[in-house]
């Protein structure tokens, strides 16, 4: 029988402190305190958890062998569908899937998947040691794999397990893709969890060469005709940010929420000891409502500015985790829902003073389902601020694309693939953002793994 | 890692660095830049190619010291390891895409401004060994400023030198030496400047009155060069592009070039600050009032 007690609470790091530095805001649970909140799992015939869960975790399966005290095998169980349990359990909108979907919500709260996850995936980094990859007998055929972000990884280390030599590609000095430019250390620690996972990733043999830039560097058709590669795999992420194509957007002072966040993540940017620079201010507003908008917001916050959150439309629509919401209004983030930029406003010598916006409110339901904002009359008002930090998503980048003949683009310039990965050309699969346009870490693993089953099948065929 | 394999001081502050690269050396086309970093703490700083040699496998590249990241750089010496070097960036030079009988009915006029003469370099000996017919105007501060004079010499038709004091060449600015080209008779079909962003304005602005086809290479700020964070982006033809992947070359008549400049100067004086306290520490200075906090 199922204990009814109250979800077990997790430890976190307090708002007013963790506002001012970068180690992680949540402890995750112990061994004690997982063992408790797996007692809550009703373990359901037909568990709806497994079925909101993009790649199909067996929840139940892995909450009964933890709580038996199995760890070996609860890792091996989440093992069997996801690369990257430390992450997903710190990252994925858990409320919108496995724990929006658990039939303990109904009436109380859901029982904590995402901290139940997290605990297993970080006891098995921990434990790396004693379980030894089981990797098959090289069969000699090579993929290449472009982009170390979570779909790269997940398909080079699938297909690695299977026998086949892979090399990933990686544009960036570092390898991890979003896991290391776009998310911050203090939702995801970097040498922790995120290096931990790669070496898990090399521990398969999988071969990483960073600074190469696919379309530049090489080319889709030299890896494969020049360098021997039997098949590609494109997981190069979400691509160009996006503005919002108002008056002073260049203005000194506007910058998109990726070159925030990159300056801040992986250029190290808040440490002195590192030579890149950021430009914090004293007031910093930030424009957009989802994961990268309360990133970019609360790593403002902890440089130092006062920080806010402008959105057009009101908080129950805001596309970000509930638990950043929260965590971000926790550390004093102010939010300013129903607002709509329409100019930058700059002093003389072209910096940004502030941000003209208008009210907004919600009309028809849009196509999207979503209710459609619209501008109040008369409602114009200024905001003053000396940086304005745009996180409104991305456009993809061309780079790949136009530079690979034969391989299709969708209307907004996505890669055209099928729900197994296959693109246009023969031997060339992608998966991710690439495809899909910016979307969660566990949609592109999902994307990865399903494109390394369609790579094998393919390459057993030729 | 890349290895460096050979450093030289080109003039004041200006180094010359051959490094290999293997990859980037067969990418490379005019027109291209790459991103270096020194080592692990390092920025990415976007530097223009200035040769390339794909059977030997190495990348020059020609770095004035600026700030701290392009002093860092220029502290290395040969056999020493650049943490990334990752290229080539950006889009070719359009020429590098013209039919070749086309191309040698075309008549080019490059401008090189200071540390700039180095990219206009690997553009002309391109157009130069495909038998196109190309004039070049070096500008610099002085004689002891100018750089790749003598390579310039062997792959152009004519060479032109100006400085601002006389000291070689002719005394005048780059954009008072085309004027004069211009006005004894002969007809370019397209002009190249690279150099200072003050330069290429004002080169702007002469051609204009001249109704002359003229391209710039931009070098804004960036951070990855591969599109993802938009430092760079510049408005041409009132249109906001970043010059990572659309440029970094542009039409020179249709750039913002006042906003390009104000934007260059965005971690101006963040970059001046870091710079001072390298500069104390170097000197074993130890900050005792705060200012290196």
């Amino acid at each position: 029988m199922a204990n009814k007690i109250p979800r077990v609470p997790v430890r976190e790091q307090n708002p007013a402190v963790r506002a001012t530095n970068f180690e992680e805001v949540c402890y995750g649970y112990n061994l004690e305190e997982a063992q408790l909140e797996a007692t809550r799992c009703l373990d359901c015939k037909k568990p709806r958890c497994v079925a909101a869960c993009p790649v199909g975790l067996q929840i139940p399966r892995f909450i009964e062998a933890l709580r038996k005290g199995r760890l070996p095998e609860a890792a091996a169980i989440i093992a069997e569908d996801s690369s990257l349990p430390s992450i997903c359990g710190r990252v994925c909108p858990q409320e919108s899937q496995c724990e929006g979907a658990c039939i303990l919500g109904i009436k109380g709260e859901p029982v904590a998947i995402g901290k139940i996850e997290r605990f297993i995936g970080d006891w098995k980094l921990e434990h790396s040691e004693e379980l030894p990859p089981v990797v098959a007998a090289k069969n000699g055929k090579r993929v290449a794999v472009v982009g170390s972000g979570p779909a790269g990884l997940a398909c080079a280390s699938d297909l690695a397990k299977w026998g086949y030599e892979v090399t990933v590609f990686e544009a960036l000095h570092q390898l991890g893709g979003v896991l290391v430019y776009g998310i911050p250390e203090f939702r995801l620690p970097k040498e922790r969890i995120v290096s931990r996972e790669i070496a898990e990733v090399e521990r398969l043999g999988v071969k990483f060469e960073t600074d190469v830039i696919v379309g530049r560097t090489v080319t889709i058709d030299s890896l494969l005709d020049e360098e021997g590669f039997d098949a590609v795999f494109i997981g190069s992420g979400a691509g160009l940010p996006r503005f919002m194509g108002i008056e002073g957007e260049n203005l000194n002072g506007v910058v998109s929420a990726n070159e925030f966040l990159t300056r801040a993540n992986l250029m190290h940017a808040y440490d002195k000891q590192y030579d890149t620079p950021i430009y914090v201010g004293q007031r910093v507003v930030v424009v957009g409502g989802g994961n990268v908008a309360m990133d970019a917001v609360r790593t403002a916050k902890r440089l130092g500015a006062e920080a806010t959150i402008v959105y057009r439309r009101s908080e129950k629509e805001l596309p970000a985790r509930v638990e950043e919401v929260h965590h971000a209004k926790e550390e004093g983030i102010e939010f300013r829902m129903l607002t709509n930029p329409v100019a930058v406003l700059g002093d003389e010598q072209g910096w940004v003073t502030g941000l003209r916006c208008v009210e907004m409110e919600l009309g028809e339901p849009d196509e999207s389902g979503r209710r459609s904002p619209v501008v109040k009359e008369g409602s114009e008002f200024e905001l003053a601020c000396d940086v304005v930090i745009m996180a409104l998503g991305t456009s993809p980048n061309p780079l790949i694309a136009s530079t690979t003949a034969g391989l299709e683009t969708n209307r907004r310039g996505c890669i055209t693939a099928t729900d197994e990965g296959a693109t246009t050309r023969e031997g060339v699969f992608a998966g991710g953002d690439a495809v899909t346009g910016a979307a969660t870490v566990i949609l592109a693993m999902g994307a990865g793994r399903k494109a390394a089953k369609a790579i094998d099948a393919y390459l057993k065929e030729q | 890692m890349f290895r460096i394999v050979e450093k030289r001081l080109l003039a004041e502050n200006i180094y010359l660095m051959k490094v290999e690269a293997p990859r980037v050396a067969r990418a490379a086309l005019p027109g291209q830049f790459v991103i270096v970093r020194a080592d692990a703490l390092g920025e990415r700083v976007p530097l223009t190619i200035a040769d390339m040699d794909a059977t030997e496998g190495s990348v020059t590249i020609v770095i004035q010291t600026l700030g701290v990241s392009t002093r860092k750089i220029c502290a290395m010496e040969v056999d020493d390891m650049l943490a990334d070097f990752a290229g080539p960036l950006g889009r070719p030079s359009e020429f590098v895409k013209l039919p070749l009988e086309e191309l040698r009915k075309r008549r080019y006029v490059f401008i090189g401004g200071g540390v700039g003469t180095a990219p206009v370099y690997p553009q002309v000996k391109w157009l130069h060994e495909r038998g196109v017919d190309v004039d070049v105007i070096i500008g610099a501060k002085s004689a002891q400023m100018l750089i790749y004079t003598e390579q310039m010499a062997q792959v152009c038709s004519h060479l032109y030198i100006t400085t601002d004091d006389g000291s070689a060449g002719s005394k005048g600015l780059v954009t008072a030496k085309l004027e004069e080209l211009i006005a004894a008779g002969n007809h370019y079909d397209e002009c190249v400047a690279i150099g200072p962003m003050i330069m290429m304005k004002f080169v702007a602005l002469t051609t204009k009155k001249y109704n002359l086809k003229t391209t710039v290479s931009l070098n804004a700020l960036m951070v990855d060069g591969t599109g993802m964070c938009g430092a760079c982006r510049v408005t041409v033809a009132g249109k906001t592009r970043f010059t990572c992947v659309e440029g970094p070359e542009f039409d020179a008549h249709e750039v913002d070039f006042d906003e390009a400049m104000r934007r260059q100067g965005m971690y101006r004086t963040q970059e001046q600050r870091a710079a001072a306290i390298a500069a104390e520490r170097e000197a074993g200075h130890k900050c005792r009032i705060g200012l290196d906090k």
